[in-house]
């Protein structure tokens, strides 16, 4: 077959329906990965749950809205979120614990998420990394013991949320101090967005 | 040329990352253990020998003028379909590569085949091409995944050998350097001996 000459009817022609079959085919894979991509994405969210919440059999979502928060106003304007979003769980009627999906801008490399999860009475329960982009080896321990586990059964009123050298209680990561800090804020705008009243 | 030398030159002989040194931003950066280098390769693969293809059939079709804007969008539209793909299947690789994904698009060597062999030779070649091409980028990752997750974490494949911290340079982008060239002058100094 010869090869198609490169008249300018041509090129437009050509251009044009190997455009189309392409957003065509696009289209027709986003509708057919759309259901288990959203799938997937609620049941991280759902598992993360959880984990850091004791056993309940009910969820309540709540969102608080930004502006409601008034004492870090920039910080959220700066994050382009608008609201943090509360997972309120019930046992036999009764609310045994919150959840928190918070983040933070201060990361060595950017935004952190963490699923936070505190008992009714404000102590911690657990907490979980959902997503981060720190140092592979360093800022990645956040995840792991023992640095997450020496939250576990404290309450933010008593136990102060920042690392030890900026005079907190929160033993900071060795050589990995900006997560630390970073972890520690996000789980402070935990802490005030679930027990501020 | 027949099929055989035609599918291993990829491998070894025109290996795309310790030879040509091509798509050289996915492989310094996704790197960081041995299955981040072979998911990252795997995508690639797959988009590689779809998109030599997919090129073959049109090679014909497209007027030599608009070649490369006609090639971009087949690739681009076969990267965003791997993305989607893999999204929905396997999440969690999908998380830990990212960023990476869509950078396929701009990889030198899909288009740089494109360029210079599926849009030359007949499917069959063309397909035979991508796949070692593309097996070729994939062991390449491998190897230089799994000495980074080695050096840098003491561990193979998320399996850890021994339970203190690594060498954590090797898992840092200036690590990614010095293992590639320490990989190249290694099989730089085979070629001269053989």
């Amino acid at each position: 077959m010869a090869k198609i000459e490169s008249s300018f009817k041509n090129m437009l022609l050509v251009l044009f329906i190997i455009s189309v079959i392409a957003a065509v085919a696009l289209a027709g894979v986003y509708g057919f990965t759309k259901e288990p991509i959203e799938k997937s994405r609620t049941q991280k969210q759902q598992d993360a749950i959880k984990m850091v919440l004791p056993p309940f059999d009910k969820i309540e979502e709540e969102k608080i809205p930004v502006d409601q928060e008034t004492t870090e106003s920039d910080f959220y304007k700066e994050m382009g979120a608008d609201s943090i979003t509360l997972f309120h769980a019930f046992k036999d009627g009764k609310e045994v614990g919150i959840a928190v999906e918070t983040f933070t801008n201060k990361g060595f490399s950017g935004k952190i998420t963490l699923m936070a999860g505190f008992t009714i009475e404000g102590y911690i329960y657990k907490v979980q990394v959902l997503t981060h982009a720190e140092t592979p080896g360093l800022g990645t321990k956040m995840a792991d013991s023992p640095f997450k586990d020496q939250f576990e059964g404290k309450n933010p009123q008593s136990y102060k949320l920042s690392v030890s050298k900026d005079g907190g209680d929160v033993d900071a990561i060795t050589a990995a101090t900006i997560s630390s800090r970073a972890y520690c804020d996000a789980m402070q705008t935990a802490y005030k967005v679930a027990f501020k009243n | 040329m027949n099929q055989l030398q035609n599918f291993t030159k990829g491998l070894i002989k025109e290996n795309p990352v310790f030879v040509l040194l091509l798509g050289m931003c996915p492989t310094l950066g996704v790197t960081t253990s041995a299955i981040n280098g072979l998911g990252m390769g795997l995508a690639t693969l797959c988009v590689l020998c779809l998109s030599n293809i997919i090129i073959s059939i049109l090679k014909s079709l497209i007027p030599d003028k608009v070649r490369i804007p006609a090639f971009i969008v087949v690739i681009a539209s076969l990267v965003t379909i791997v993305q989607m793909v893999m999204e929905a299947s396997v999440p969690t690789l999908y998380a830990s590569l990212g960023l990476f994904i869509p950078l396929i698009v701009v990889n030198c060597i899909i288009l740089g085949r494109a360029e210079a062999f599926a849009s030359k030779n007949n499917i069959f070649s063309s397909f035979i091409d991508g796949l070692g091409m593309g097996l070729g980028f994939t062991l390449a990752l491998t190897i230089l995944g799994a000495m980074r997750e080695l050096l840098g974490a003491y561990s193979i494949f998320g399996l850890k050998l021994i339970q203190t911290d690594g060498i954590i340079v090797f898992v840092l982008a200036p690590g990614a350097f010095l293992a590639l060239g320490f990989i190249i002058a290694f099989i730089n100094s085979l070629k001269k001996t053989a």
